[in-house]
Order: C-alpha cells, then structure tokens, then sequence
C-alpha cells in the first residue's frame, strides 16, 4: 500500500517528520517497508505558463513555446504536439536533474541549439520528471498553479509504502491510515461528507438485483449516474493516483479507484446501458461457462466462482474482475456503481483457482465489513456528481441478507492487568481507544465496553483490544519480569539426547556434520533407495523434479555433497548427517524415522611428511560404527548382504539383538560414476537411531577383579568362508573366556587353498580365584575342540 | 683377615670409580662378588677360624659385601644416567614440523545454533521436544486459529502431500512452521507447559540469498497460571543477553500472527554498530530476531485450556537467520550448499 502523505493529511493533520512517522506507524503494526520522495531532485524545475506557441522556423514538427515563469520569460524549442497557449506547465532550466525518455537515465539538462533555435530549458513530460511512464506528451498543471513556484513545492511528495498484515485491510485504505495517525497524534479526522444531489427517478424502477447465492454475497449496495461526462480527471486526483500506483484512465474509473484508495472498499462501475433487462444477478459460475474478462482471459467458470450477471450473461467475476462488454468505454454515459461485500473465502478460492489477483481481490480476500460498503458507494457516487456532471437516480440498491451487526466487546480492567501485567487506568484506555475511533465507554468503574468501527474488523476479543492499548502506548512501558510459575515436570527426550551424543561422537572421530534436502528427485530415489523399505511421499505440489519426493535414505544426498567436496579436500572425505526419512502409510501422517548416516572415502589421514598412508574402506567405517555403538554397550554382529546400491562382495546388514538396524558397505563402483565421484572405496554406513535406542543400557558396575588373566595365543586354519565373526562369537562366549582379539588371518603360501588361517589373542579369567595354568590348558584344548568340530578347524603348526 | 677385606674392600672401591660402561661393571660383579671373586674367596675362609675370631670376622665380611653391592647399584644407576643422557644428547628432532593430523570434524552451524539457541532456554527451565515435519493441516493452520480460506493463510505458502481424504480435500502438508507442535504439546501435557522446539519446516518459496524452501525453526511456548506479556519480554530478554551479548537491549513492536494476541516483533539493537546504524542492521540500529506474542485464547480453548485460568507465550525464530547475523554469512544457500569449505569455518 503506497501512502501519499500530501493526500493523507487531507484527512488528518500531522507535524511528524516523514522518518518519524513511519518509525511510530511501524511500532504500532504498520510496517514501513519504504520511504519514496517525489520531487526530491527537481531542483530547478519550475511551475511556468504558456504564453504563447509559434511556429519553428526550420522544422515543421517543432514549435517555440514562450513560457511565463513569473519573473522572466523564456522561449524554448518544444516538440510536444498538446502544448498550447495558457496550459501551465512544468519547466525545467538549464541545469535540471531529469530522466531521458528514451534511456530512463537521469542527466543534467544542457543548453541546446535545435534546428538553428537556441533552446534553454525545456517543457517537461512525466517520465521526465519521474512521474510516470506518460511520454506521449507535455505534463498539463491545474489552471490554479502557482507561477513561478519550483515544482517541488506544489507538485512534491513522500510515499510511504507500507506492507499491511492480512488482519488489516483498513489500512488498504487512505482513511484506515489516518485513525492510526490519528491515534499517533492525537488529531481528529476528516471524514468526506459525501452529499448530493438526486434526480427524482427512484433507482429501483431501472434496476434490480438479486442475490441467489446470499452465503458468498453478504451485501450488495449501487447506485445509478445518468448523463456523466466522461474525460480525464482532474490533475490532482491523476496526481495521488499515481501516487499510489495506479494509472489514471478517465474521470469514471478513477473515481472508483479512488474511492477504493480513500475506504479500502473496491467499487464497479458497469456501463448501464450494456446491462440486458436493467438486471444485476450474483450467482455462483455454471459448470463450464464462459467468459472473458478485462484481462482479455477468456475464462472457463465452475460452480465456485462467484459471478456477477446481467439477464443473460456474465458482466464479471464478482469482487476480482470486470468482463468485457459492460465495462466503461469512451461513450459511456450512464453507470451502475457497484459497492458490495463479498465472502472473502470465496473471493480468495476463485482468486487462486483462476489465477487472477487484482487490487480488489486482495482486499476483498482479507474480509470486509458490510458497513463499509454504503460508505464507499456515497463517497463515489459524490465526486461522480461533482467531477463527471453525473445525475444520481433516487436512493440505492440495498440487498443485505448477511446482516450483521458488530457486538460490543467488554473489557475488564483485571483483564488488562493479566495479559499485559500492567496497569492501565480507565481514563487512559477510553483515551487511546477513542483516538483510533472506537466507541468506547465504561460500563462500571472496572470495564470498559467498546463498539468496533465498521472499518476495523479485526476486532473481536478482549484480547484484541488489549493489543491497540499496548501498541498505542508503545510494549516498551511493560516491565520486564521472569515466570513465577512452577517449572514443569521434567520429562525426559532420549531420542534428542541420544542424537546428541552421537553428534559429538561423530565429530569426535573426525567427520563433518552435513545437513542437506529431505525433499528429493524420483530419479534420486531409483537409484539409492534401499529395497522395501518405505514408500516415499510425494509432493502435490514440487516446486521442481528435483525436489518432488520427501526421501526415504539419506544415501542420495551423501553421494552428492561427497561429490561435491572430493575437490575440496587435500585427503580423505569423511562426512555425516543425522536426519529424516519418511515413508507413506495409509491415511495417517507418514513415518519419519531419525537416521545416521556416514559417507567415508580417500586417504586415511591427511597428507603428512610421515609418509602416505592407505585409503579409506570397508573396515574403517566399521570401526566408527562400533566406535558409536561401543560407547552406548551395544554390540553388533554382522551378516554379508546384497543390495544392488553396494559392492556385491562388501556389504553388510548391521544387527543388534537379532534386529537390522542399518546398512554397512562400499557403495557400488557404478554408483559412484553416476555421481562423477572419483575415489573408489567409498564407505558408507547407516544406522536406525530409534531402532537402537532399546537397547541402550547403562552398564552395571562390576568390580574388577583382582584375580590375574591369563593370556594364550590361538592359531589355527579353517575354510575361507568361514566368517571371522562367527569364529569370534564361538571363542568370546566359551567359558572362562573374558575377551578375543583376532591379531592376524592369513591366506597364500603354506596354507591349503580354500583356506585361512586366523590367530586369535584369548583371554581367560576367573572372578572368584586364580586360574592354574592346568585349567587353562584344558579350557584351550576344550575349546578348539568345539572349533574342529564346529567349523572344520585345524591347529596350525 | 681383617686387613684381607680392608684390602679387597679398597681395591674394588678404587676400579669401580674408574668403571664408565655397563659391561665393565658385570666384570667387576664377577672379579668380587661372584663366585670365586675376591671377597667371596675370603670369606669361604670365615669356617675355618677359631669359633672366637669367627663371629667378627663374619660380621665385617657381611658389612664389606653389602657396601661392596650397594656401591655397585649407585655406579650402575650413575653410568645407566650417564649414557641415557649422552644418548637423548643426540636424538634430536625438529620441532617445528607438524604433528600428526587428525581430521576436524565440525558441526553444521545450523545445528551449533540451534543447540547454543535451546541450551539458552533450558536454562530457564524449558524442555526440549520434537515433532512431526508432515502435518495434519488442521495441526499447521487451523488449530492456530487459522480456518481455510483464512487471508492470513497467504503468510504461509505450503508444500501440500499428494494425498486425498475421502472427501476429496487435501489435508496433509510439509510443516510451514514449528508452531503446531504448540498445539500437539498442549494436547498432551497439562499446564504449566515450558518447552523449546526445534525443527525442519518447508515452504512453497523462491528460493535467494534470504529464502530458502527448506529451513529450520525454533518454537517456544510457556503457559501457566499468571504468565504476562511482561514474562515474555523478560524471558526473551535473557535469551537475547545470552546469545547476542549481556548488553543487549531489546525492542518489541506490534505485528500480526494469527495464533497469538496480542502478536509482537522482537529487534535487538545492532551488535555490529552498537545501535548506530550499518549494514548489518539496514542502518535503522535494530534487528528483528523473532514474532512473538501472548498464546491466542482461542488456540487454548482448543486443547481444552482453560483460558480464564491460563495464560502463555510463543515465540518462534529462525536459526539460520541469528547464524547468519552472528557470523555475517550473506547468503541462506550457504547453509545447504554443503561446501566443506564453508562448512569448516564454524
Ligand atoms: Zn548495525
């Protein structure tokens, strides 16, 4: 909303400073997005007269205009084809700051010899002046323009432009802008009056309206103009409108905007004579039924569209859009006004759904209050009388099946008290209140009634009132004070807290949290997404196909910022991120499941003078991921497993108790060249954060043991594909034994092919006494016994 | 016999001192204690005196053995010393070259500011929650008092989920804000309520160097019995100290969310210009932190808050923005683009 403040002080007065009063409006829930000055920079451009307009010798498109400038006269060179003899105009002197027409830069205006003439100065158009786009020729003044004034003075002005929040559609409205003024200074405002004269033919002889969909047209007020003039409106009102952004057309569509400018009340102005029957129907669109409108949209309607029709067709999509044939032409005489309320919701729907946003659509979407309606319909159908010659018919179309009537809002003291936690005494509050237009008084010594204005429909609650008192004396009288109230019962967030812990163990070890998109591309998914697992949720809405999918792995997103980086850094590439994945469930939000995920790849350490080290694989990621499950006492076993995302030979499932909770591999050699990454292995894991959060205990202290260990080395030989965990496993929960280490596996000279050898470290010990070497030599012989016949073993020699 | 141990006992001193390496010393060992050493030799002779003579003469061989042994482990220990040394003389090294590298590992700023952000409101007693990022439109809208075809729906526009009811509507959608989970939170929990909660939100935007889709919030919420907008301005006053700098001052005016009334912004003075006016702040001094505002009683009556009984306050901010103003990162992309060059700066 741009807010002219020469046109603003028509309905208020006000001595703040331009600054100063887009600081106080904006404190209040005004905000001023800008301050534009008009004029600024028209130093030495003056309000001149034309005396008179001769020929150019040398040039028969040219013409010498003399202009009257109050204490000199000037014969310039003018090539504007409407100059003529007593216009006043703007002048601009040798040395003012004006934009090039055909450029849009500003330069200095020289002294120029044209066509053999010597031309010092120049007759301005708007876009010269930076008024508008009008070049077509010379900005006409009013005829009671002050000669010789710099322009300036009676042409400048400061925009404010404010951005209004939706509760707010008053301050769409020059008036709704003047009671918070109002409010600020303490001033009283200027409402037009708004009286006229009318011809003695009731309206309701020419013109009907009906309502058939009275839930979407609460109100629906016009009035009739005979015999208007039709031509440019007057400077002034050209000069605000441009102001404000709009683009004067003729005195008839300006008055409508206007007057939308001056209440925040869209109006219509339908050529009367195209009406077919005199007939106003508001109905809702048929299935299909077409219509152009102004835009030059032709237009398909559906059932939800509110429409405004004559007898036979569609003049309009009600509260948005005039249609073609009924709107005001060059030979318009006679104009039904529109003035109505329409229900915002639908006004919004059609909006949307037809794609067509308009100055009267965005205020009508916000809500308006039928009252206003009547007031706009008057202010307009005035300035038709006085500036378009315009006869009114007698009285107005009124249909108003949805009546409503504004209930006054109580206001206790105690409430105000409560909300804000301060004091606010009666006489202050009926103060501000009446400040900014509400009719306030008090009911008892402790509450105050208020009736809300028509203009300000926000305005329900006691809560609501509450706010205009803090924001009217500014929040900074509020104490500051801390809750008195009890801290709530702690209740406890292990999920959060075991995120957490992981999240430094992770940088601990070395990685970069990364944090990327969950919404993904199909073609994303296809390639990374882990067999049936979720099904992903698609958006009804992308804003493109590379975001059209929320994700079910994080796999994607690693590859890519790995990718990436791999240039970035002088070794190895370790990174990871903690996140969502969602998958669809039936009639329900989906499930979102809390994901670790770690991507590794490159050289082991960074490049040293200690010399090159070995790159990154399959074992080092494993060994951070027991590193994290190892710090919470769980214990993982893995299992070798297919998926078509990893190395066929290097992947594996990660199980805890008996459950997958993740995935541990080296990605696909393939994959990897579709992500243009150049290191190969690269190691990946992922964990289920939730899925190992059961099976986080505390351990139970143990105290240690004072008897000693006793140490044996294990080696022997069994078939390749025994797995090293297995064997593990089977050596770990034999009794006695406190711990294993496998130290070292071997395959190639002297060992059978199809065969390995393994050396385990075992540590046997006894909480209660000291073993004897005897026992321990049993245990030993026991124990690879079990592994000969378990799993084929044979003692290496 | 006396003068036989006098004489060995000397002796041995005399070579021991000229001793300077270990092998030596072993020799030495063996020349006088070993088994046929000097003093060993006479001592074998002790048995054969007169009983009388015995008794001292055995006395002073143990005494001249035991100096004789202890003299020997004060030398080992000092030539021990002594080569150690003139060996560390020369293992040198230059101390100057670089340790051996670790990687650094960093957190994503985003998250480091939004743990310094919580960390700052649990301190005063607030709980840390989470919730779902895929909502129930009435959980995102109509629950904060925002009902369909509300005008202030447009300050939220919405990723809606390829997902149909039965009636044809559809109502699922990508959080525009962490504002739901007030109402999830008080569905859940009788007052008084104190929690923090971060999170992911999505909205239908173009994104550029202050818009992003995809962004995090954190979302406040207090209600109690005599919660005031005074505590509100108390408590978002702390948090300002604590993360901006104990002299902050801050600065509220009035703005429009549907789910609170009365609804506020809050500023800080500019901690880059100390309130003078510069870039950071577009030279107006302050900086808007966070929209705020006391809980909207209608929300309350909604979960089944008594609202003449109870009141409250939310808040919500973006971590990404208080990042970006802390450490003078120009562009929200920044925060997704997952260059380990920016990312290893925090
Ligand atoms: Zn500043």
């Amino acid at each position: 909303m741009r807010v002219s403040l020469k046109w603003l002080k028509e309905y208020v007065d006000f001595d703040l400073a331009a600054e100063d009063l887009a600081h106080r409006l904006t404190m209040a829930g005004i905000e001023v997005g800008s301050i534009e000055q008009i004029g600024q920079d028209w130093e030495n451009v003056y309000v001149g007269h034309v005396t008179s307009v001769d020929t150019h010798p040398n040039a028969d498109r040219l013409r010498l205009a003399t202009v009257d400038l109050g204490e000199e006269k000037i014969t310039v060179v003018c090539g504007a084809p409407n100059i003529a003899p007593k216009q006043n105009i703007a002048f601009a002197k040798i040395g003012a700051l004006l934009t090039d027409s055909d450029t849009g830069e500003k330069s200095r205006l020289k002294a120029a010899r044209i066509r053999g003439i010597q031309s010092e100065g120049m007759v301005c158009s708007e876009r010269e002046l930076g008024l508008g786009e009008d070049h077509s020729g010379i900005l006409v003044l009013p005829e009671d323009a002050p000669i010789g004034i710099p322009l300036e003075t009676y042409m400048g002005d400061i925009i404010l432009d404010l951005d209004v929040t939706p509760n707010r559609p008053d301050c769409f409205g020059m008036l709704g802008i003047a009671w918070e003024v109002a409010a600020i200074t303490g001033n009283p405002v200027n409402v037009p009056k708004n009286a006229f004269a009318e011809t003695d033919t009731p309206i309701s002889k020419r013109v009907s309206v009906d309502i058939m969909d009275p839930d979407l047209c609460l109100r629906y007020t016009a009035t009739l103009i005979d015999d208007l003039k039709i031509g440019p409106s007057p400077v002034w009102m050209q000069q605000r409108l441009i102001a404000a952004g709009f683009r004067p057309i003729n005195n008839l569509v300006d008055i409508t905007n206007y007057v939308m400018m001056e209440y925040g009340q869209p109006l219509h102005a339908f050529d009367f004579s195209t009406l077919t029957g005199g007939k106003v129907i508001v109905r809702r669109g048929k299935t299909n039924e077409p219509m152009t409108t102004l835009d030059g949209e032709e237009r398909t309607l559906s059932t939800d569209d509110l429409i405004i029709a004559d007898a036979e067709h569609p003049v309009g999509l009600a509260g948005i859009i005039g249609g073609g044939p009924s709107e005001v032409t060059e030979t318009t005489t006679s104009v039904l006004l529109e003035s109505a309320t329409f229900a915002h919701t639908a006004i919004r729907r059609t909006s949307s759904m037809q794609r067509v946003r308009t100055e009267a659509s965005l205020r009508f979407e916000k809500g308006l209050n039928p009252e206003l309606s009547i007031q706009a319909l008057r202010r307009a159908t005035e300035l038709f009388v006085n500036l378009a010659d315009g006869k009114p018919a007698k009285g107005y179309i009124d249909e108003y099946p949805g009546m409503v009537t504004i209930e006054p809002i109580q206001l206790g003291k105690n409430h105000i008290k409560r909300v804000l936690g301060i004091e606010i005494s009666i006489e202050e509050a009926l103060s501000i209140f009446t400040r900014l237009g509400l009719q306030a008084s008090t009911t008892n010594p402790e509450t105050i009634e208020v009736k809300p204005p028509f203009w300000r429909s926000d305005l329900a609650i006691p809560e609501d009132l509450i706010e205009e008192l803090a924001r009217t004396i500014g929040y900074d009288v509020i104490p500051i004070t801390l809750p008195i109230s009890p801290f709530p019962s702690h209740e406890p967030d292990p999920m959060g807290d075991l995120k957490n812990q992981i999240r430094h163990l992770m940088i601990g070890a070395g990685l970069q949290e990364i944090i990327t998109y969950s919404l993904v591309s199909e073609e994303m998914l296809n390639l990374t997404a882990p067999e049936n697992l979720f099904t992903p949720v698609r958006i009804w809405n992308p804003q493109s196909e590379e975001q059209e999918y929320l994700r079910t792995t994080l796999r994607a997103n690693l590859l890519k910022t790995f990718s990436l980086n791999q240039r970035n850094v002088e070794s190895g590439l370790k990174l990871f991120e903690i996140g969502r994945i969602y998958g669809k469930r039936d009639n329900e939000l989906p499930e979102e499941r809390e994901i670790l995920a770690a991507i590794l790849g490159g050289q082991r350490s960074e490049l040293s003078w200690q010399g090159e080290d070995r790159d990154i694989d399959f074992f080092d990621a494993k060994g951070l991921l027991e590193h994290i499950l190892g710090h919470f006492n769980i214990v993982a076993t893995f299992e070798a497993a297919q998926d078509p995302v990893f190395h066929p030979g290097r992947s594996a499932v990660i199980i805890v108790e008996n459950t997958p909770v993740g995935h541990l591999a080296e990605m696909h050699p393939n994959l990897n060249k579709k992500f243009e990454i150049d290191t190969e292995p690269v190691a990946y894991f992922e964990l289920d954060i939730e899925a190992i959060l059961p099976h986080i205990h505390d351990g139970n202290y143990q105290p240690a043991t004072r008897f000693p260990a006793v140490v044996r080395d294990l080696s022997f030989i069994v078939d390749t594909e025994t797995p090293s965990g297995s064997i593990h496993e089977m050596i770990r929960t034999f009794p006695s034994v406190v711990s294993v280490v496998l130290f070292d596996i071997y395959s190639g000279d002297q060992i059978p092919s199809g065969k390995k050898s393994c050396a385990f470290r075992v540590m046997y010990q006894n909480p209660t006494r000291t073993l004897t070497d005897d026992e321990v030599d049993i245990a030993q012989r026991q124990l690879l016994e079990k592994l000969q016949r378990e799993i084929g073993a044979t003692l290496r020699d | 016999m006396q003068e036989q141990l006098d004489d060995i006992r000397r002796k041995a001193l005399d070579e021991l001192a000229q001793i300077s390496n270990v092998g030596d010393l072993d020799e030495w060992r063996v020349n006088h204690l070993g088994r046929n050493g000097s003093l060993t030799t006479v001592l074998r002779q002790v048995g054969s005196l007169a009983p009388d003579e015995r008794k001292e003469a055995g006395a002073n061989g143990n005494k001249t053995k035991t100096l004789l042994e202890t003299s020997l482990e004060k030398r080992t220990e000092e030539i021990t010393n002594l080569v150690l040394e003139e060996k560390l003389k020369n293992d040198r090294i230059d101390v100057t070259l670089p340790g051996t590298p670790l990687m650094q590992g960093r957190m994503h700023p985003t998250m480091q500011t939004i743990q310094e952000i919580t960390n700052a409101f649990v301190a005063m007693g607030f709980q840390i929650l989470e919730g779902p990022e895929v909502e129930w439109d009435y959980y995102n809208f109509e629950a904060l008092n925002i009902p369909p075809g509300h005008p202030a729906r447009d300050m939220w526009n919405t990723f809606w989920v390829d997902y149909e009811d039965k009636d044809g509507n559809r109502p699922m959608l990508l959080r525009t804000h962490t504002s739901p989970m007030q109402v999830r939170t008080m569905e859940n929990r009788e007052p008084p309520v104190r929690v923090v909660i971060p999170g992911r939100c999505y909205r239908y935007e173009a994104t550029d160097a202050t818009h992003e889709s995809s962004f995090f919030q954190i979302e406040g919420l207090t209600v109690g019995e005599g919660i005031t907008f005074a505590d509100l301005k108390g408590t978002l006053y702390e948090f300002a100290r604590r993360i901006f700098g104990m002299d902050r001052q801050i600065r509220f005016r009035c703005d429009y969310f549907p789910f609170v009334e009365p609804g506020v912004d809050m500023s800080i003075d500019c901690f880059n210009c100390q309130g003078k006016g510069c870039r950071v702040c577009s030279s107006t001094g302050w900086i808007e932190i966070m929209g705020a505002g006391m809980v909207h009683p209608e929300v309350l009556r909604r979960v089944g808050y008594d609202p003449e009984k109870y009141t409250g306050f939310a808040f919500g901010m973006g971590p990404e923005r208080i990042a970006m103003l802390r450490h003078g990162i120009e562009d929200i992309r920044l925060f997704y683009s997952n260059d380990i060059r920016f990312l290893q700066q925090f």
